[in-house]
């Protein structure tokens, strides 16, 4: 649908974008940041609320269409990819954003995730990964570390985690990025370069879930250990982070190392950052990246683009009426052997 | 020139062709039937494939089949019997014989029936010697050889030689019906034009098979169909799936909304999506998912942005999409659900036909979760089911389900092409923008209680939708008792209230007797034919034939009461009946089959006479 028709819009704030419902997560929950910095990040697009639609799954993170004053479908567990697809062929103009939980893209709708990706629609998915299922109580959940003990594991989980960045890559996802609730300046950012991107931008968000498994990422937000344990990737830098910014990391043949710099070590010596490389090698090297052996990097590790999957349907269909000309039903049902009774 | 043939006139025939998957049985099938149309016969056929796409040459599990019933008047099944059985090897022999009337014309392909033939069709002796055909009209013709005679000057591979067999069976069966080539003629150069060795060689066999009917002193008859008695107008031959992908073409020009139909490759539905992918030019948006989830889910998300949103399946598929539906029910969106069924459970028989979900479409969701259904009758019908379907999901703004079957979906019937003039529009409202200040309400309803379809995009709309509990009109979020209780009773009611709109259910048949037969669904044309033949002996039954599963007519509760005994024919264990027991409590009786395949109507009339 085109806006052209309507006269210039006032120029729009963080409030225009918040819904009148009471907002009803935990206090202290991480998703109040990350729904703060998406109002605030919003207005930056230049997009009117009416233009954008947020889907969503089930679990706390999936209540944030509830909060936005954009349209909105709060759906069911794990099924957010699959109906953002269906809103976004058929109304390619909307912006389409799919809000998921961990256990919601990656467990139930692992599934949709990864075909969503690799479709590549020009939709933004924003995971919101809290190690844990939130609004069922605190059971473990496909991100959550190897022994965790939780309501459903008392003696540990015995399932290997995965990580959502390289589920993404390998589903051939075009842009991927990371950042932490807490970390506002950089998630705004995060989130206004998944926007800008055209293809299906993947975010995964470190949200604390206060209740069921706080301090997850203190290790990443502490402000005494944040600089060490946080590598922040910039495209065309060099891969270095640390409080006196003196550790990097460099490539030991196929295999990441962290390094100190000085000590015959020069910055060009280190890995440097490239989000446009078309091969997804070095993005999926930096998802494999965890703490404690490696800095967590955060930041857009990809960013590529390629044909999306909604225009190249239409492009089917006006290509159809082009060749063919506008369906005419009168002809459709003549078509083939036909016969008159007189 | 042969010897002189004695022609015999028919009101009606029946043929059946066998073979091998490979053999071209339902390509002879196929144009036999558009041929018989052509000629002004009134048709009806009955394909029957194997699961398997390709079972081992020759095995009994490979044999595939093709059943049409062409006649002078008005038939509606593919019939019970047959009088000409056409096959190709001993497999499709010993698997169709069964059907055939005794001193009924059987043509067998004689190589096929060597050792190796023989053994897999787990034949102890050769049938063709062994004296157990005798009550029948046996021709056994050496197929291959007068084949491959045939195409010799082309030198054409034996094995594509071989190939136009199934052209010289139909050779010889349109001679046996004094049916006419051309139309075969201009198939064979559309299908084979871009290979001109192959279209000769199949054009040069089916006369042979033509030629080879003429001049057999072993077929001294030939049989004339007449053309039936049809209403004036031009006609085109349609199969069940092709007519509910029309169907759904024609519900979104007369509705202004292009088709997005999401949907996951599953038998016998799969057919809808192939043929309307081939309609692009209508601006139709066809969408392989991953699942049937995603298939029911994507649908749910192309109706919120206002597209004709329609998914397909047969059993296993529909019953991934329970949650999905329900969360389209909670949310008052329209949408179209196509159950091609097919026996179950579990994967069951996926290329046979039953009609046991209608209780899974009626109560297949968490909750109360109701959905309208509508159920086709016949092929063609499978059309206009969509039409009326469609008119009510956006009347209403609900998920409808459209029950069609494997029987229907792959049967063919002659359709009396509509002028698109003549279609009923389908009006359908959106709301238009809103200024600053106003606010929306997105589950006002109308007069049907209907919420309105207010599409992202427009400016001054925006709300949000979702599976947990809505208040009524503001539809936010909402806990409480009451209103629950109240929004459970809207849902119930909004569907329940469509009954209001719908036609009254007729009978055929004297409205009071001694028994009425409820039917639904594919089993219309044999129940159809089973009463009016027991109608024509002078006795007390009727027969209703039920469109509307949900809601049902407003009268139909007083129409059982006019009967001494109500029974219910049904391809499944009792659904119907257990609907219309709890519904109306009339002690309704059944007749249940589940062998995946379609009533005779010798069977019917057996079941029916029980409660004259
Ligand atoms: C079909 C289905 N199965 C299970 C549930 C229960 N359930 C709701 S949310 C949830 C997990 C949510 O975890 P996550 O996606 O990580 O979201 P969070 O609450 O942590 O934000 C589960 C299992 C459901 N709503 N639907
Ligand atoms: S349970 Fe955890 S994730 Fe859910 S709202 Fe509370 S703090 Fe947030
Ligand atoms: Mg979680």
């Amino acid at each position: 649908m085109s806006t052209d028709a309507l006269p210039a819009l006032p120029v729009l704030k963080a409030a225009d974008f918040a819904s009148d419902q009471d907002v009803r997560w935990c206090p202290g929950c991480g998703d109040y940041s990350i729904l703060a910095q998406m109002k605030k990040m919003l207005p930056s697009l230049g997009i009117p609320p009416h233009q954008i639609v947020f889907v969503s799954g089930i679990g706390c993170s999936s209540r944030f269409p509830y909060y936005m004053n954009t349209y909105g479908m709060h759906s069911i567990h794990g099924r957010a990819p699959a109906i953002a697809t269906g809103v976004k062929v058929a109304n390619p103009d909307l912006s389409v954003w799919v809000i998921t939980g961990d256990g919601d893209a990656l467990s139930i709708g692992g599934n949709h995730l990864l075909h969503a990706i690799r479709r590549n629609l020009d939709i933004n998915i924003v995971l919101f990964n809290n190690q844990i299922y939130g609004l069922t109580k605190g059971q473990y959940s496909p991100t959550s570390p190897l022994g965790k003990v939780t309501k459903s594991t008392p003696f540990g989980s015995v399932d290997n985690p995965l990580s959502p960045l390289s589920v993404a890559i390998g589903a051939e996802a075009t842009f991927v990025a990371r950042s932490i609730d807490v970390n506002i300046k950089h998630l705004s950012e995060t989130l206004r370069r998944a926007a800008e991107h055209r293809g299906t931008s993947f975010v995964e968000v470190y949200q604390n879930c206060n209740i069921f498994n706080d301090k997850a990422f203190e290790y990443l937000t502490d402000r005494n250990t944040k600089a060490d344990t946080t590598l922040e990737v910039e495209h065309g830098k060099p891969m270095i982070f640390g409080k006196n910014r003196d550790k990097g990391i460099r490539l030991n043949g196929i295999t990441p190392e962290v390094v100190e710099l000085g000590k015959g070590i020069s910055e060009d010596d280190l890995l440097f950052h490239d989000e446009k490389l078309e091969e997804p090698t070095l993005a999926y090297l930096l998802s494999r990246m965890r703490h404690p052996e490696f800095p967590v990097p955060i930041g857009v590790m990809r960013y590529v683009e390629r044909p999306i999957f909604e225009q190249r349907l239409h492009a089917q269909i006006d290509e159809a009426v082009k060749k063919r000309g506008d369906g005419d039903l009168n002809k459709l049902f003549q078509s083939g052997e036909t016969w008159t009774v007189a | 020139m042969g010897t002189q043939k004695q022609v015999v006139k028919l009101d009606a025939a029946t043929v059946r062709f066998c073979g091998d998957s490979g053999d071209g049985m339902q390509l002879a099938g196929t144009q036999l039937t558009t041929t018989s149309a052509i000629v002004g016969n009134d048709v009806a056929t009955f394909p029957d494939f194997p699961a398997e796409i390709r079972a081992p040459r020759g095995t009994l599990a490979g044999v595939s089949g093709f059943q049409i019933h062409f006649a002078s008047k008005e038939i509606y099944t593919p019939g019970d019997e047959v009088d000409a059985l056409v096959a190709m090897n001993p497999a499709a022999l010993k698997t169709n014989l069964e059907g055939l009337i005794p001193g009924g014309l059987l043509i067998v392909n004689a190589e096929a029936f060597d050792k190796k033939g023989l053994e897999q069709a787990h034949y102890a002796k050769n049938p063709l010697e062994d004296g157990s055909l005798d009550s029948y009209k046996l021709i056994s013709v050496e197929m291959t050889k007068i084949t491959r005679e045939a195409v010799a000057e082309l030198g054409l591979g034996q094995k594509d030689a071989d190939r136009c067999r199934n052209f010289f069976a139909m050779g010889l069966v349109f001679w046996l019906y004094d049916r006419p080539l051309d139309p075969t003629l201009r198939f064979i150069e559309n299908k084979f034009g871009k290979r001109p060795d192959v279209a000769e060689a199949n054009r040069k066999v089916l006369k042979a098979g033509f030629h080879y009917g003429e001049t057999t002193e072993a077929m001294p008859n030939q049989y004339i169909v007449d053309r039936a008695a049809l209403p004036p107008g031009i006609y085109r031959s349609i199969m069940g799936n092709q007519a509910a992908a029309w169907g759904l073409i024609a519900a979104s020009k007369l509705s202004g909304h292009e088709i997005f139909y999401g949907t996951y490759p599953i038998t016998p539905a799969s057919d809808i999506l192939h043929e309307l992918a081939k309609h692009k030019n209508f601006g139709v948006m066809t969408f392989q998912a991953e699942d049937e989830i995603a298939a029911v889910t994507s649908t749910i998300g192309a109706a919120f942005a206002g597209k004709m949103g329609v998914t397909g399946s047969s059993g296993p598929g529909i019953a991934l999409k329970g949650e999905g539906l329900g969360l389209a029910v909670m949310m008052e969106l329209p949408l179209i659900v196509i159950n091609v069924q097919r026996g179950g459970p579990s994967t069951g028989l996926p290329t046979k036909t039953e009609q046991a979900d209608l209780l899974q479409s009626m109560f297949g969701r968490n909750g109360e979760c109701p959905m309208p259904i509508i159920a086709a009758q016949s092929p063609v019908d499978c059309f206009y089911v969509i039409l009326e379907a469609w008119k009510i999901a956006t009347r209403y703004m609900t998920p409808v389900f459209v029950l069609t079957d494997g029987y229907l979906a792959n049967g063919s019937e002659p359709w009396q092409v509509p002028d698109v003039a003549d279609l009923e529009k389908i009006d359908v409202k959106h709301p238009g923008p809103l200024s600053n200040g106003d606010e929306f309400q997105p589950y006002a309803r109308d007069e049907r209680l209907a919420r309105p379809w207010a599409l992202p995009g427009t400016p001054g709309l925006v709300h949000r939708v979702g599976g947990l509990e809505k208040q009524n009109i503001t539809g936010n979020v909402n806990y409480e008792a009451m209103n629950h209780q109240e929004m459970v009773d809207l849902r119930a009611k909004k569907v329940a209230d469509i009954a209001k709109e719908l036609p009254p259910q007729t009978v055929e048949g004297p409205d009071k007797g001694k028994l009425l037969v409820l039917s639904w669904g594919g089993t219309y044309g044999s129940c159809r034919t089973a009463v009016r033949h027991m109608l024509a002996r002078g006795e007390s039954v009727a027969h209703a034939h039920l469109r509307y599963m949900n809601p049902m007519p407003a009268n139909l509760g007083e129409l059982l009461k006019q009967y001494d005994n109500v029974l219910i024919p049904e391809l499944n264990k009792g659904q119907l009946r257990l609907l219309i027991r709890g519904e109306y409590l009339v002690d309704a009786k059944g007749f249940n089959k589940v062998q995946g395949k379609p009533f005779t109507v010798s069977e019917l009339i057996e079941a029916f006479g029980k409660y004259l």
